[in-house]
C-alpha cells in the first residue's frame, strides 16, 4: 500500500513538472533585472565580477541571511552530536603517507584558499568557496592524526568575529546615511586588486566565518564515537 | 534534439530521481542521499532558466566588455543555494547519527514503530490504528478462536 | 558540443539511479560524487564558472567528506582488520 501510494505521488509530481516544463523557453530568455544590472555593474560596484558585485552589492541582504543559515545549521548540528565523552575510541592511527601528505597539503591548501577568497571580486571565486577550501585546510591534519582534537573555542571565537565584522562593515553605511550594506570606500581601477570599495572586505569576513564553522562541525563530526 | 531539451530532460531527472529517493526508500541515509539529489536537480533547473545562447559568462577579463553577458542573478541565488544544501546535509546526518544511537536502527519502519511505542508508554493511551493492522488482526483472530 | 551535453548527462543520470539501488553505501556514496562532478561541468557549459567552483568544492568535496565521516559513524563503512 505504501509503494503503491508512493508511486502514484510520483507519477503525479512528474506530471506536474514535465507540464512546467512545456512553459518553459530556453535559449532566448529576455532577461531584464540581469540586463540592467550587466548595464551598470561596472561603473557602480567597480567589480569585474558581476556575480561578486550581485551577492555582496544588489542582494548583500541575501547574503546575510544565507550566513545566518549556515550559522543555525552548523551549531544545531553541532549541538545535536553532543559532547564527546573523555576516554572514548577513536580509529586507528593512520600510516606515514597519510600523515606526510597532510602536512604537505596544509600551506598548500592554505594558500589556494586565500587566494580564491580574495581575488573574488576579479575571478571566479569568493567567499564561499574560497571558504570550503580553508576549512579542508584545516581539518585534514585532524583526519591524519586521530586522536587530536581542534581547540572547538578558537574556532567559534574566529566564527563570531568574522560574521560581527560583516554587519559592522554594513552598519558602517549607515553612519553615512546611506543604506544598510552599500558598498564603501573607493572604487578603484577596474580588474586591479584593491578595486571595488568594502567588497573584498566583506568577502574575507564570508570566508573566515564559512571556513571556521565548517570545519569546527567536521572536527564535531569526526569526535563522536562510533556507535557499534 | 537540441541541448536545451536535453539539459531540461537532466533537471527533471534528477528531480524525480531525488524524489523516489525519498518517497520510496526504507533507509535513512539513502533519504538524505535522495534529499542531496532534489537539491542539485533543482539548482540545475533555477541555473537553466535564463541562460541564452551565446552569451559569455558575466566576468570582464583583460578589460574588454562582451555586448551581452549571461544573467548574473540567478548565479548568485544558486551559489547561495548550494551551500545552503550543504548546511542541511549536515544537520540531517547528525540527527541520523542521534537516531541510530537512541533506536539502535536506522530502518524507518522500525524507528517509527518504536516511536509510538515510546508514547504509548510514556503517555499511558492507546494510539488508535486500523483494524488491518498486523496486531490487531491477530488479537481478533484469537478472540475468534 | 551536443555529443558531449548528451554524454555528461547520461552518464550523471545513470549515476544518480545508482546511488538509490546500490546496496554498498560507499559505492552510492562515489556514485553522488560523480553526479555532483558532471553538475559541475554542466555549470561550465551554461556559463556560470562562479557556480561551477562552488559545487565542485562543495558537492564533490565537502559533500562527499560529510558523508563519509558519517557513514563510520554509523557503522556502515568498515574498514577491515578493525574491530
Amino acid at each position: 500500500m505504501r509503494r503503491l501510494s508512493s508511486a502514484l505521488f510520483l507519477l503525479g509530481l512528474g506530471l506536474l513538472v514535465a507540464a512546467i516544463f512545456q512553459t518553459m523557453k530556453f535559449g532566448n530568455v529576455a532577461p531584464i533585472a540581469g540586463q540592467a544590472i550587466n548595464a551598470v555593474a561596472a561603473q557602480q560596484v567597480g567589480a569585474a565580477n558581476f556575480v561578486t558585485a550581485v551577492v555582496l552589492g544588489y542582494r548583500g541582504f541575501d547574503t546575510l541571511l544565507e550566513l545566518t543559515i549556515l550559522f543555525t545549521a552548523a551549531t544545531a548540528g553541532g549541538l545535536v552530536l553532543g559532547k564527546p565523552r573523555a576516554g572514548a575510541s577513536h580509529d586507528p592511527d593512520s600510516g606515514f603517507i597519510l600523515r606526510a601528505g597532510a602536512d604537505l597539503f596544509f600551506p598548500l591548501l592554505l594558500v589556494v584558499g586565500l587566494y580564491i577568497i580574495l581575488h573574488g571580486h576579479l575571478t571566479p571565486g569568493g567567499g564561499f568557496q574560497g571558504g570550503v577550501i580553508l576549512a579542508s585546510a584545516f581539518f585534514i591534519p585532524i583526519l591524519a592524526r586521530p586522536g587530536t582534537t581542534m581547540d572547538h573555542r578558537l574556532v567559534s571565537m574566529i566564527e563570531g568575529l568574522a560574521g560581527a565584522s560583516f554587519i559592522l562593515i554594513g552598519l558602517l553605511a549607515m553612519l553615512d546615511g546611506k543604506e544598510f550594506l552599500t558598498p564603501l570606500l573607493d572604487k578603484g581601477e577596474l580588474g586591479a586588486l584593491l578595486s571595488a570599495g568594502s567588497l573584498p572586505l566583506l568577502y574575507i569576513a564570508v570566508g573566515l566565518k564559512v571556513g571556521s564553522e565548517l570545519a569546527g562541525l567536521l572536527a564535531r563530526l569526526s569526535e563522536t564515537e562510533a556507535i557499534d | 534534439m537540441d541541448t536545451g531539451l536535453i539539459l531540461y530532460t537532466a533537471a527533471f531527472g534528477l528531480i524525480l530521481i531525488g524524489s523516489a529517493g525519498i518517497v520510496l526508500s526504507t533507509h535513512l541515509v539513502r533519504i538524505i542521499f535522495g534529499i542531496a539529489l532534489l537539491e542539485a536537480g533543482a539548482n540545475l533547473l533555477l541555473l537553466l532558466a535564463t541562460f541564452r545562447e551565446g552569451s559569455p559568462a558575466p566576468i570582464i577579463v583583460g578589460g574588454r566588455v562582451p555586448a551581452t553577458m549571461a544573467d548574473p542573478v540567478p548565479q548568485a541565488l544558486v551559489l547561495t543555494a548550494i551551500v545552503i544544501g550543504v548546511g542541511i546535509l549536515a544537520l540531517a546526518l547528525s540527527l541520523a547519527l542521534r537516531v541510530q544511537r537512541a533506536y539502535g536502527t536506522l530502518d524507518i519502519r522500525e524507528v517509527r514503530q518504536r516511536l509510538e511505542q515510546d508514547i504509548v508508554d510514556e503517555a499511558g493511551i492507546e494510539l488508535p490504528s486500523s483494524s488491518d493492522a498486523p496486531q490487531a488482526m491477530v488479537s481478533r483472530q484469537e478472540g475468534q478462536a | 558540443m551536443e555529443l558531449l551535453v548528451l554524454f555528461i548527462v547520461v552518464v550523471m543520470l545513470c549515476s544518480a539511479v545508482a546511488v538509490l539501488l546500490l546496496k554498498d553505501f560507499l559505492a552510492a556514496l562515489a556514485a553522488f560524487s560523480v553526479v555532483s562532478l558532471g553538475l559541475s561541468v554542466l555549470f561550465v557549459i551554461l556559463r556560470a564558472p562562479d557556480v561551477a567552483m562552488t559545487e565542485a568544492a562543495i558537492g564533490a568535496g565537502l559533500s562527499s567528506l560529510l558523508f563519509a565521516l558519517a557513514l563510520r559513524r554509523l557503522g556502515l563503512w568498515r574498514i577491515k582488520g578493525q574491530t
